[in-house]
């Protein structure tokens, strides 16, 4: 598979990701390497809201989507024409929020003579493991946690995913946010409570870490919510003073311990050598910590992004799209958006 | 000079090439409309494609790219805006900004009455306008927006003179507008009664002669909504919920 890698360095991706409230682009040489990474953060729109609102977020993507694409082509030094594909995220994400990059991506393609290929969101998010870490190869282990999204996936080869585990209900990011939201800390939630917790006791409350009964490596989040509520109005009902740190160095430490316990698990018990966190949930300082050392205890090798390949962005699509493309897969003009998409589901990609 | 044209505002999708010289009548070298199922996501770039494949056209060959700009269903709009501005991008031309409901008055260019096209907004709201034609071009009479049929229908009434609907949310409410339109009325046909690109096309052309133009990175549709977030405001999103 590595023949792969050395048989393209010149190969170039324009990534185009606006599945969620950034839109951003970026130029990818030979599979890895990060020509450009623009990323325009709408983050400012949807803080009064609490969280990201789809209209808004879809208005600022047609707002913006010509800019950065722009910026990204200019920032590499490259024009549209050097490209040899277009990837763009098709799901999973905001449906609407989708369709604007989908749409502007086929439409360049097509004008410009470029192939397109459709990106899984999640894939991306794993797949920006590759950049930092150049001799990273499958088979490894990754677990993907974002405001969206919680998995657990086996990389068997690259653009073959297994699933492991997922989330039965929020997501460890949608949690962050809630819990973020109900101590008073605001959107987003994650780099909030992370900063909180620095000034918090992590074992002032005994929150619970739920297991479900289906998958033993399956994660559920909702309860662990409800608790931290319950918790805030059992203080409140009682006239308690909250500690708001300690909330969130305990809520923090519950599901820290979640993920890296059900990972850890999964990996010793497949005889994993190498594991790899990705997300917006992966740039969180207490969980990287716990899997740096939980890693080197049983021996296995431990890898993340750096925190700007955490968050949405579109360097992560160009990588995983170069490899699509590099395995035949392309995507016709009719490609639609599909914001359920699983990790693995090619719907809407075809192989040549 | 050529020109594409797109609408993808409402259930339609159409696309069209018009080819002239700047304040010339010109021609429609090809036009594509579907009334169907189909998303536009699916249906639009393929349409595109297969109009300027018969007509021997690429991207690099426009000289504009004409967009029916709004109002309309929201996601409708973005994915041909999105579909312009990526094509003008790459072909390094302007944009035309066509309002919408101007192209879709286009359809009944040279009627002697006046033209009312309305476009079902839901939420008991019809997105409409009021023009006519005088020697030949479009005047705007009420400007675009999204207001309760009652309120279009009072409107004209007291203006007094004969109307023309058209467009989805005439259909819509046609029972209303029947029963209540004191002006002498009329009913645009099936083959007119329908955003298309065509005449998105034509208007542009006519946009175009007159230097209203914009830059392809500065087009966004023209809602004439905000998004329901922003029409309850904040008040509803209590922090603390």
């Amino acid at each position: 598979m590595s023949d792969i890698l050395t048989e393209n360095k010149e190969l170039l991706v324009l990534g185009i990701e606006s599945s969620c409230d950034e839109t951003a682009a970026s130029v990818i040489k030979g599979c890895r390497e990060v020509l450009s990474n623009v990323i325009y953060s709408q983050i400012d729109l949807h803080t009064v809201y609490g969280g990201v609102v789809p209209e808004i977020a879809s208005r600022g993507h047609i707002e913006k989507i010509n800019q950065v694409v722009k910026k990204a082509l200019s920032e590499a030094g490259k024009e549209l024409k050097d490209m040899d594909a277009i990837a763009v995220t098709y799901g999973p994400g905001l449906v609407g929020a989708l369709l604007v990059g989908v749409a502007h991506a086929k439409a360049l393609g097509w004008a410009a003579g470029v192939p397109v290929v459709g990106v899984n969101h999640i894939e991306g998010h794993i797949c920006a493991n590759f950049i930092d870490n150049p001799s990273l190869e499958p088979p490894f282990m990754c677990l993907v946690a974002s405001g969206g999204h919680s998995h657990l996936v086996n990389v068997t080869g690259y653009g073959e995913y297994e699933i492991i585990a997922r989330t039965r209900d929020d997501a460890a990011g949608e949690a962050f946010d809630k819990v973020a939201r109900a101590i008073g800390l605001g959107y987003p939630g994650g780099p909030k409570i992370d900063k909180e917790s620095k000034n918090g006791n992590p074992d002032a409350i005994d929150f619970p870490r739920a297991k479900v009964r289906e998958n033993e490596y399956d994660f559920s989040f909702s309860g662990l919510k409800s608790a931290v509520l319950n918790y805030l109005n059992s203080c409140n009902m009682k006239g308690e003073t909250i500690n708001s740190a300690d909330v969130a160095a305990s809520f923090q430490k519950a599901v820290v311990d979640t993920l890296v316990g059900h990972s850890m698990q999964a990996a010793k018990d497949r005889g994993v050598k190498k594991f790899a966190i990705a997300g917006g949930v992966a740039s969180n300082t207490s969980l990287r910590e716990a899997f740096e050392k939980e890693c080197a205890a049983a021996g296995i090798e431990f890898m993340r992004p750096q925190p700007i390949y955490c968050t949405d962005n579109g360097a992560m699509i160009g990588v995983a799209g170069s490899y699509e493309y590099l395995l035949g897969y392309r995507s016709g003009l009719d490609l639609n958006a599909v914001p359920n998409l699983s990790i693995g589901d090619r719907k809407g990609v075809f192989k040549i | 000079m050529k020109i594409l044209a797109i609408d993808s505002s409402g259930l339609v999708a159409s696309a069209a090439i018009w080819e002239g010289n700047p304040g010339e009548k010109g021609c429609i070298l090809a036009v594509s409309s579907t009334d169907y199922k189909k998303t536009h996501s699916q249906t639009l770039l393929p349409m595109i494609d297969s109009i300027c494949k018969e007509t021997s056209a690429e991207a690099q060959d426009f000289d504009a790219v004409a967009i029916s700009a709004g109002p309309g269903s929201f996601t409708g709009l973005r994915i041909g805006s999105a579909t312009a501005k990526a094509i003008a991008m790459a072909a390094d031309v302007p944009v035309i900004e066509v309002p919408t409901l101007s192209g879709l008055a286009y359809n009944l260019w040279g009627a002697g009455s006046y033209v009312c096209p309305m476009m079902d907004a839901r939420r008991n709201q019809v997105y409409t306008a009021l023009y006519s034609f005088e020697n030949g071009k479009l005047v705007t009479h009420i400007e675009g927006e999204a207001v309760a049929v009652e309120e279009m229908i009072e409107r004209i009434n007291s203006l007094g003179k004969e109307v023309i609907f058209l467009g989805d949310g005439a259909d819509a409410y046609k029972q209303i507008l029947e029963s209540s339109v004191k002006v002498p009325f009329g009913f645009a046909p099936a083959h007119l009664n329908r955003q298309n690109a065509a005449s998105v096309a034509v208007l542009g052309s006519v946009m175009y002669a007159e230097g209203l133009t914009v830059n392809a990175d500065d087009h966004s549709p023209t809602y004439l909504r905000v998004s329901q977030a922003e029409r309850e405001g904040t008040k509803n999103f209590d922090l603390r919920k």
